[in-house]
């Protein structure tokens, strides 16, 4: 059992990234979309939280929303990967259910 | 049955000042016509919701907080509040709602639909539930 | 597999629209099935045909009617949250004596009991909003 949990707020206004963090079980997928593509960038006061989260949960995040918000991948986080909506669709079917912090 | 899915129903958002609380309030009171095992869980703001004496008169919009008294009368009656969330606003259980149902299997004996679990339990609860609504 | 979206937000205010048309998109390029897409909260404004955005911008209820006209995707619009914000289509014009219906095509005004029956006949429920 799985949950592949989305979030979509940047970690700097909303505290959804936080409420996900805190409530994923081992071994779940989060995927970062809309603003919460910004939760992926490095050298944030929000990426250790993200690191530390890696330990244990896989995190992806949405290639068309970083693009539409000029973000290079270099600026991700070593490790998080980045799908398009076609690998957005794949994790929906890889986990068992999805969880929307809204 | 097989058909039966395990609902979690959560809730992150405060009352009033955006819809979400009582539109969604809305489908689990639908939903419970589905005879689904149904939990409802109150995370971050979302455990706003449930507190005591809201009065919405002199806002002139509709107090929906009556409704969640309802929900044991609609065999909703594993509400998960999340302690985490009560502690990080300076809330306890006094503060809410008390919210009860009256169990069949226990002649009908009043009991407490309120459960509060820490924020390991509940991620428990989400992994295994089949269905997250989330609002 | 058979997969149920909701969307929560209505066009162009919020991206959740967007991403929910984008992720219906994939997942029936991918061979999957879409029983539903229920539209709950602001979500319903996306059923209005009354939308006319610049052309250099996006149709988002248009993007939906295609999509529901190409693959024949139930479009639901929840009844409640569509009575609160305005979007008719004929059976409701008739039951609240409106002078009109602004249902854009391939939607059509349910109750959220359609919510439900989609998380339980669906594999999966896939949520957009805010």
């Amino acid at each position: 059992m799985s949950i592949l949990h989305t979030v979509n707020k940047s970690p700097f206004d909303r505290n959804s990234l936080d409420a996900c963090i805190r409530l994923a079980v081992k071994g779940g997928s989060v995927l970062l979309i809309e603003d919460g593509v910004y939760g992926a960038m490095k050298g944030t006061n929000k990426s250790d939280m993200v690191t530390h989260a890696m330990k244990d949960l896989s995190f992806y995040v949405l290639g068309p929303d970083l693009k539409a918000r000029g973000i290079d991948e270099e600026k991700l986080i070593d490790g998080i990967k980045v799908v398009d909506y076609s690998g957005f669709v794949t994790l929906t079917v890889e986990n068992d259910k999805a969880q929307a912090w809204l | 049955m097989s058909d039966i899915k395990k609902f979690m129903y959560v809730n992150r958002k405060a009352p009033y000042g955006t819809i979400y609380a009582w539109e969604s309030l809305e489908v689990v009171l639908i939903g419970a016509a589905f005879e689904q095992d149904v939990s409802v869980a109150f995370v971050d703001d979302g455990v706003y919701q449930l507190i005591k004496g809201q009065d919405t008169t002199e806002l002139g919009i509709k107090n929906f907080s009556a409704t969640y008294k309802a929900l044991g009368d609609y065999d909703v009656n594993k509400l998960y509040i999340e302690k985490e969330s009560l502690d990080a606003r300076g809330l306890t259980l006094d503060d809410l709602m008390p919210l009860t149902y009256e169990d069949e299997n226990d002649n009908w004996a009043e009991k407490n639909s309120i459960r509060v679990v820490s924020s390991q339990e509940l991620a428990e609860l989400f992994e295994h539930s089949d269905v997250l609504f989330n609002f | 597999m058979k997969f149920a979206i909701q969307v929560n937000e209505g066009p162009y205010n919020h991206e959740a629209s967007v991403s929910a048309l984008n992720f219906t998109k994939a997942a029936l390029e991918a061979g999957h099935e879409i029983f539903r897409v229920f539209f709950y909260h602001d979500g319903v404004n996306n059923g209005t045909r009354f939308t006319s955005p610049p052309q250099d911008d996006i149709n988002i209820a248009g993007s939906w009617s295609e999509l529901a006209d190409q693959h024949g995707i139930d479009l639901v619009i929840c009844v409640a949250a569509a009575q609160r914000r305005g979007i008719v289509d004929e059976g409701e014009q008739e039951r609240q004596g409106k002078d009109g219906n602004n249902i854009a095509s391939g939607f059509r005004i349910s109750g959220l009991g359609q919510l439900v029956e989609a998380g339980i006949q669906s594999e999966r429920l896939i949520v957009f909003g805010d």
